[in-house]
């Protein structure tokens, strides 16, 4: 996985509550392989209208906006279907790192997997900031992993608490299947185990 | 599963009794590891037609699966519902179906396909299979995994990368999510059904409200409920937020398992069934949130917005956004308003639907179709309906009882067993601007195919509107022209 540690980069400002991962990534682009091109994805039908035009007040196509890496959204951001072509997507337009108030559990755990940290501050703070980022169009903010600090375009630093096996795996952009597999023993004798104590779980 | 749960939770356990959650979650560690983060063992992991990437990025790897057996995997993302179609003609969505018979054959992986009639919505085929059982670990790369913990399963949804990982350890790593309890009490009133209970609750917390929680769903109300009540209940705990949903197992629960094909038999049923009666929770659980609903206030929901908790009683009007709290809610429900084509202050049943789903992982049991079919009875479709079973076997059972004969005298279509317009991927769409009542799961913008407006509801709801062409108040409808 690719290590995620520290990103300067332009933020873009999305003020909608739960924003689901059917309007990240339509249904109907989930059997399209992965490669170039797959940004064409990324929140499409909010992008484009039917006719494939680019809908202009649609902050991604604002041109300040379109270099952003950063997202800051509102409450439940990514909820709903556990799909991770929604992270794939995000990723493939660039953006590496999520800052909101808060997250949907599958989406969460997705970016995780793709070298993304999603970030949740309070929503004060989280509002703040997109205010920031709607006055100041095209402004840069810093997400430091390390320091586990999120500085502003306005140059105030806020701390936010992150999960430390999922900082040290984002850090080392850590195979967690190979983690996993180092507690080989374990989980032979956790299965020797449910063999007797469980046997009627096995087909 | 979440990772920002309360760390509290152990502490505060230690001394008082366990919650039914709590107890399936501490026989499955295999390892603590670092940062309060558990290896968790997976006792039966779901697959289906969407999952195939996860196989390919393993066989990339050069890694092996470590328990084919435990896996279990059924076409219903992608395959077509028209009867009489075994293949849909478009060769990527074709490719994905396929993919997930080569992919399992190669794997030893049993696989209930297109044509056997045991294929089905994955949370359908489950329990139905007798795979689903209390106690056990269930995961499966769809969020409505939860389904499964209507039979007192830890169940949850998972991503792909996590779909890979479990294929290749049978293990996750998780971090244990805070436990909500909600209790629902008191006799349902007539006309209200599982599903008009989960809109209710989701309605009350919100989308959010179940963030980084597993939830119980106890009370008189629930423990009254059939085992296929209880599924629809669990099945949309993702929409309040919570990647799990569960319900103590009981004699409604040993009823419905014993004797289907995976369920344990003689000797081993009974040393089962003596496990599954330690699961309930204790009487002095602790849990870290509770909340409490009368199920006689509760009246069939619908919803009005593109958010599973924009529900309210068939009753209500259109809410309007001026009086929302804050700004950006206000500007949330009026984008939601605009893309539905509704204006505030409008009766709900005024509303015009153009179409109607009956079917889903929510609402395509055969208890669905019975309370959609009464409805449907001696009437007749004003506008274009389709009922879709949750699998080949439900399609059996209701042919066998007539169902298929009452919907299609009411103009109602009779399809094949899948997601169908549920996820919008295999299609089964409705075209832009058309109202949809549906028996699914979400509201959400372009869930059902762009532009289509969804809304909400339960089998009978659903019926109802097919009939008159509005949402309908299915306790009102009166008599059918033909007696039914």
């Amino acid at each position: 996985m690719e290590p995620f540690v520290r990103l300067e980069a332009v933020a873009a400002p999305l003020p909608l509550p739960n924003v689901d991962t059917d309007r990240i990534i339509p249904a109907r682009f989930l059997h399209k392989p992965r490669g170039p091109g797959y940004e064409r994805y990324c929140f499409h039908d909010m992008r484009f209208d039917a006719g494939g035009a680019e809908r202009p007040d649609f902050v991604l196509n604002q041109a300040p906006y379109r270099g952003a890496r950063i997202l800051v959204a509102a409450e439940n951001f990514g909820c709903g279907s556990s799909r991770e072509h929604a992270v794939w997507a995000l990723h493939a337009w660039g953006f590496r790192a999520f800052v909101a108030p808060s997250f949907g559990d599958i989406f969460f755990g997705n970016c995780g997997q793709n070298g993304t940290l999603p970030v949740v501050l309070p929503p004060d703070v989280v509002a703040g900031i997109r205010r920031q980022l709607h006055e100041r169009p095209g402004a840069s903010m810093v997400v430091d992993l390390p320091s586990q600090t999120v500085t502003g375009p306005d140059g105030v630093r806020h701390e936010f608490s992150v999960d430390p096996f999922r900082k040290e795996c984002l850090l080392r952009g850590q195979d967690e299947i190979a983690l996993s597999l180092g507690h080989a023993e374990a989980i032979a004798a956790f299965e020797e185990r449910a063999r007797v104590e469980m046997p009627w779980v096995l087909p | 599963m979440s990772s920002r749960s309360s760390a509290a939770t152990d502490g505060h356990l230690v001394s008082a009794g366990l919650s039914l959650f709590e107890k399936i979650w501490r026989r499955h560690v295999v390892a603590e590891g670092p940062g309060g983060q558990t290896l968790l063992y997976v006792d039966r992991h779901l697959l289906h037609d969407g999952s195939g990437s996860a196989f390919g990025r393993l066989r990339s790897a050069g890694r092996p699966l470590r328990r084919p057996e435990r896996c279990f995997a059924t076409a219903d993302h992608f395959v077509p519902t028209a009867p009489g179609t075994a293949a849909t003609s478009d060769p990527e969505i074709r490719a994905m179906v396929d993919g997930l018979a080569r992919h399992t054959a190669e794997a030893g992986i049993s696989h209930f396909g297109v044509g056997d009639p045991r294929q089905g919505i994955v949370h359908v085929m489950g329990p139905e299979q007798g795979l689903t059982q209390p106690g056990i670990t269930l995961v499966c790369g769809d969020s409505h995994t939860a389904t499964h913990g209507a039979l007192g399963a830890l169940a949850f949804g998972i991503g792909s990368s996590e779909v890979e990982h479990v294929l290749a350890t049978q293990c996750l790593w998780q971090r244990k999510p805070a436990v909500m309890r909600i209790r629902v009490d008191g006799p349902r009133p007539f006309g209200v059904t599982a599903k008009d209970v989960i809109l209710a609750v989701i309605a009350r917390i919100g989308a959010a409200g179940g963030t980084g929680h597993a939830i119980e769903y106890a009370g008189s109300t629930i423990a009254a409920m059939s085992m296929e009540e209880r599924m629809t209940v669990c099945n949309m705990s993702i929409e309040a937020g919570a990647r799990a949903g569960m319900i103590a197992p009981d004699d409604t629960t040993y009823a419905y398992l014993e004797g289907r094909p995976h369920a344990p038999r003689g000797d081993m049923w009974g040393r089962a069934l003596a496990f599954w009666k330690t699961l309930p929770s204790d009487p002095d659980a602790a849990f870290d949130r509770e909340m409490g609903l009368d199920a006689r206030e509760i009246a069939p929901m619908v919803t009005w917005g593109t958010s599973p908790q924009d529900a309210l009683p068939i009753t209500g009007h259109i809410p309007d956004p001026a009086a929302a709290g804050d700004a950006v809610r206000r500007a949330s429900m009026e984008r939601a308003l605009h893309y539905m084509g509704l204006t505030p202050g409008t009766r709900l049943m005024e509303v015009p639907v153009d179409r109607v789903f009956i079917g889903s992982c929510t609402n395509s049991r055969l208890e669905d179709l019975r309370a959609s079919a009464a409805v449907a009875r001696g009437r007749r479709a004003v506008v274009p309906a389709m009922v879709v079973p949750g699998s080949g076997l439900i399609k059996r059972a209701a042919e066998a009882e007539g169902l298929d004969r009452i919907f299609r005298a009411a103009g109602f279509e009779w399809r094949e067993p899948g997601c169908s317009m549920c996820v919008g991927m295999n299609g089964d769409l409705g075209r832009a601007g058309e109202r949809c009542a549906s028996t699914s799961n979400r509201n959400f913008e372009g869930r059902q195919g762009q532009g289509v407006r969804t809304h909400l509801m339960s089998p009978a709801m659903a019926a109802a509107a097919a009939v008159t062409g509005r949402l309908t108040d299915v306790r009102t409808l009166g008599p059918a022209a033909e007696g039914g």
